[in-house]
């Protein structure tokens, strides 16, 4: 081991220093750590379980933990939930690449074409700081409660966050950069994709995570007001049934969903921004 | 002179009392340099004047150091051969073309390095790419003592090994003409006698003409064939350094005088 980390090439000393460190400490202490941060759920999950046992928390305001865990195995098991997961899914993923894709082109055509800044920027950012759920009535008059309406909502929502990031970030790409490569030779082409997009990377990816989480929360109002699938719609339906143990389901659906959004732009951070010394590995701790 | 300076570097032997016997033949990348001449240039930024009606003729290969306080106009003058600004006045012409333009066989070393840093050691040497790229990049980086570090990303560098990056990026077109902007400024003093001998060198090897920014007389007196002061946009002092190579960095008293003499004019 010692051999090796003295031949390895430097970039993998930190990886090596934490994973010793971490062994050097006794077992006991690294099952410890690793289950903290697990502690004050769990804590409150006994104690939400015991006052629902006991009593002291009626259903109709909040189903015991064990309720919502049978919920979750009716819904399982009658097909209720993966049905309506896989419509709201797919919902969040039209918009995302509609809105997305449009938020992208403009900021991209923005940042690198002032005329098309002038003419458009200043339009964008007023539409930008209308509430987008302030148009909820005027889209159900125009696509009715059919699929459109919530994509069209998610689209609005998710586009101008990446718009302003991607516009942003390649606003602030170093113009030393661009300088030296104009001096060495590069076609407009190669500057493009060698320098200005790389270098917006960072804050494209950043809009990206925060598109994210405004696409949960466009969906779930616009499928709790208007909708006849998808987990707002089941909420929503069991509400009229008195079912607190589906809504809480429902919003735990959500929680997990959006969860696993964020862990996958993360993850695409970590790939694509391998050269950027706060994505190492070994400093991992940092940037997360 | 080498034995105790081969202490300072990282393992990599480049001193200059052996170099080409270990290297590529200077016809790897093939190289030479090119005539720059400059007639009645002069450079303003609104009102205020630059550089006022310059004249300066550089040989094919020689390598000049401009000197000057900051303001001087120094850059300005590294930029207008460059073809990064065009002069107000006059004519500037490489290789007896007039610039327009950014030009091919220019190449500038700027005060940072100006690495790309999503791209690894070898992609920032080959940046422009081209046929046979990485091959080129390859050589030009074994050409500044670098071969093993292709594969590491630029962040985990030290600065003087950047500059050697940047070195190797201007080596791959190779330039008639090589362009250094005060790149030496930002190091620590063992590292810019590093980097002196590995100039120095790689000039020899290759011929090209270069020009070099500094405020450091001394770096100026060690380095170059001729140098010239710039005081408030004109020529304050034109010498030449008849001193032979390889060169001390410090206790010559030949140098010393030169040093002395530049002072008094910058």
């Amino acid at each position: 081991m010692s051999d090796l980390a003295l031949d390895a090439p430097a970039r993998d000393a930190p990886t090596r220093i934490t994973t010793a460190a971490r062994a050097g400490r006794p077992p006991l202490a690294r099952f410890g750590a690793a289950l903290l941060p697990w502690a004050l759920p769990l804590g409150v999950l006994v104690l939400w379980q015991a006052a629902a046992s006991l009593g002291f928390l009626s259903s109709r305001v909040l189903p015991a933990p064990s309720a919502v865990a049978l919920a979750f195995w009716q819904a399982l098991k009658d097909g209720s939930l993966v049905t309506n997961v896989l419509v709201s899914t797919r919902r969040a993923l039209i918009g995302l690449a509609i809105g997305g894709g449009v938020g992208f082109a403009l900021g991209i055509l923005n940042g690198i074409w002032r005329p098309a800044e002038t003419a458009l920027d200043s339009t964008l950012q007023m539409l930008r700081n209308v509430p987008h759920l302030a148009i909820i009535p005027l889209v159900i008059l125009w696509f009715g409660i059919d699929e459109e309406a919530k994509i069209f909502l998610v689209a609005i929502g998710v586009a101008f966050p990446i718009y302003l990031n991607t516009f942003h970030g390649i606003r602030t790409v170093d113009r030393g950069l661009v300088e030296m490569a104009r001096v060495y030779g590069l076609s407009a082409a190669a500057l493009f994709w060698r320098i200005v997009l790389p270098g917006a990377l960072p804050s494209i990816l950043v809009g990206l995570r925060y598109a994210l989480g405004i696409m949960w929360l466009t969906l779930i109002v616009a499928e709790t007001i208007s909708a006849t699938s998808g987990i707002g719609y089941m909420t929503m339906n069991a509400r009229e049934f008195l079912q607190t143990d589906v809504v809480v389901l429902g919003v735990i659906a959500y929680a997990l969903l959006g969860k696993l959004a964020d862990s996958l732009t993360r993850a695409i951070e970590h790939r694509t921004l391998a050269w950027h010394p706060a994505y190492r590995t070994g400093t991992a701790g940092l940037a997360a | 002179m080498s034995a105790a300076r081969q202490e300072f570097g990282d393992g990599i032997i480049w001193i200059a009392d052996e170099p080409e016997v270990t290297l590529p033949p200077p016809a790897a990348l093939p190289s030479g340099g090119a005539t720059i001449a400059l007639n009645g240039v002069e450079k303003a930024f609104g009102e205020r004047p630059v550089l006022r009606r310059l004249d300066l003729d550089i040989p094919a290969g020689q390598f000049l150091a401009v000197v000057g306080r900051s303001g001087g106009g120094k850059t300005t003058l590294m930029r207008l051969i460059a073809g990064l600004d065009a002069p107000t006045a006059g004519r500037v012409a490489v290789g007896g073309e007039t610039v327009e333009g950014l030009q091919r066989n220019v190449r500038l070393l700027f005060q940072d390095a100006r690495l790309v840093p999503w791209q690894r050691v070898l992609g920032n040497v080959g940046i422009a790419r081209g046929p046979d790229w990485r091959h080129r990049a390859t050589i030009a980086l074994r050409d500044v003592g670098l071969a093993d570090r292709g594969r590491e990303w630029p962040f985990v560098l030290s600065g003087g090994q950047k500059q050697r990056v940047a070195l190797a990026r201007a080596l791959v077109s190779a330039p008639s003409v090589l362009l250094l902007d005060e790149p030496f400024g930002a190091l620590d003093a063992l590292t810019r006698i590093e980097m002196h001998q590995l100039t120095e060198r790689i000039w020899r090897e290759h011929g090209f003409t270069v020009v070099l920014i500094t405020h450091d007389v001394a770096e100026a007196v060690a380095l170059a064939d001729r140098v010239v002061v710039l005081r408030q946009g004109e020529i304050a002092l034109d010498l030449d350094i008849d001193l032979p190579r390889p060169r001390r960095e410090a206790g010559d008293a030949a140098a010393s005088a030169l040093q002395a003499r530049i002072l008094a004019a910058v």
